[in-house]
């Protein structure tokens, strides 16, 4: 067992868990998009960052991948936490700004603005469908070809693929599918028509919760 | 005659079908055909046991694999900084005039690629120019076609 403080509190854990494990099973909720309790850490979409003190230093890390230490000190809403995610999610919805689950975070954390040019590509490159595919489905149908500006989730040679069992989890599994938000026009990468800038409670039921609340708040199943 | 398909096979082969050897095999391949065709991946996919994917991921990661078709001879322009102050796109224009063919591109004939590079690490040497690995060090515009002559002549690998 290891022992570590998050937000203050002192848990123990079983070694080897990720910090994001251990915070949720606080009832602690760290936003993500591109973990999945089912699915391999990626650490693709940094928006699961906490700051990680270390005597007078800190530094941002993805939780998800973060395996737990003794001793660990972490915060998951720090100011600079907070800073850090608000860029981030700005960044995500600059290349994807017709998701509802990011344009959902975004109101969420306040955000007011995307100060970034607004380039759709309808993905955020969180490889949730390409490890989908692999490691539950056991296909590997798609995967990433590319790299840099041109990296992407492509099948091979654009084909459809033989080892594709048109499951659909890959677009069922996605973060951002959902071409969301009827608000029209968006204003400064922003939808804007469910802007909630209060901050919203969140339930203990539901572990996603904080991925997609809507104007209503949540719902509880 | 081997077909594409032995070819390919005995490539993979000579790696013992080990999964970390993707790159290694590739770069082999590549060296066989200057390219790497469909078909090959498709035999490198079957024979490892990947995913046909994951290979062609590999491949489109790397700057040095291509999947498209190149010729015989890769040329390649230096046009770092210190070829760049030594004149450099004057012999890039030059190859370009001699061969026909833009950056990228490949003539016709299948014999000759055109590329340009950022630096080859030899400054000194600038301007660069590599001829299928072989550097040609201070080019002029007047030395290009003494380079590509001689792999004009030169018959065909293989």
């Amino acid at each position: 067992m290891v022992e570590l403080t998050i937000d203050g509190i002192k848990t123990r854990v079983p070694e080897g868990t990720t910090v994001l494990e251990a915070a949720r099973e606080m009832g602690i909720i760290i936003p993500t998009l591109c973990y999945h309790p089912s699915l391999s850490p990626y650490g693709a979409c940094r928006v699961c960052i906490v700051e990680v003190v270390e005597d007078i230093r800190s530094s941002l890390e993805a939780s998800c991948t973060l395996p737990v230490e003794q001793g660990q000190v972490i915060f998951t809403s720090s100011e600079k936490v907070t800073k850090a995610r608000k860029l981030i999610i700005e960044l995500l919805l600059a290349s994807c700004p017709n998701s509802k689950t990011l344009q959902d975070m975004a109101a969420n954390m306040g955000i007011n603005k995307v100060r970034f040019k607004i380039k759709d590509r309808g993905c955020i490159l969180c490889g949730r469908c390409v490890r989908y595919c692999k490691e539950q489905m056991k296909s590997g149908g798609i995967g990433f070809v590319g790299r840099g500006t041109s990296r992407r989730v492509a099948t091979a040679f654009d084909l459809a693929p033989e080892e594709c069992r048109n499951c659909g989890g890959c677009e069922w599994i996605c973060p951002v599918n959902e071409r969301a938000c009827m608000a029209g026009n968006l204003i400064d990468g922003l939808c804007g028509a469910c802007q909630n800038l209060k901050p919203v409670e969140t339930c203990p039921v539901c572990t996603e919760c904080s991925q997609s609340v809507g104007p209503s708040g949540h719902k509880v199943y | 005659m081997v077909s594409d398909y032995e070819k390919v096979k005995t490539i993979v082969d000579r790696y013992d079908g080990k999964h970390d050897s993707v790159i290694a095999i590739l770069q082999d391949v590549q060296s066989e055909y200057h390219y790497l065709p469909e078909h090959a991946l498709r035999v490198v996919a079957s024979q490892l046991g990947l995913p046909l994917i994951q290979v062609c991921g590999v491949a489109t990661f790397f700057k040095a694999f291509s999947l498209k078709p190149r010729g015989e001879h890769m040329v390649s322009v230096c046009l770092g900084t210190a070829c760049h102050v030594r004149g450099a796109s004057a012999v890039l224009d030059e190859v370009k005039r001699r061969l026909g063919i833009e950056r990228g591109e490949t003539t016709e004939d299948m014999r000759f690629t055109l590329e340009t590079v950022n630096c080859l690490g030899a400054c000194a040497l600038g301007p660069i120019v590599v001829v299928n690995g072989k550097y040609h060090g201070q080019m002029s515009p007047g030395k290009v076609k003494k380079v590509l002559k001689k792999q004009k002549k030169e018959p065909p690998e293989g």
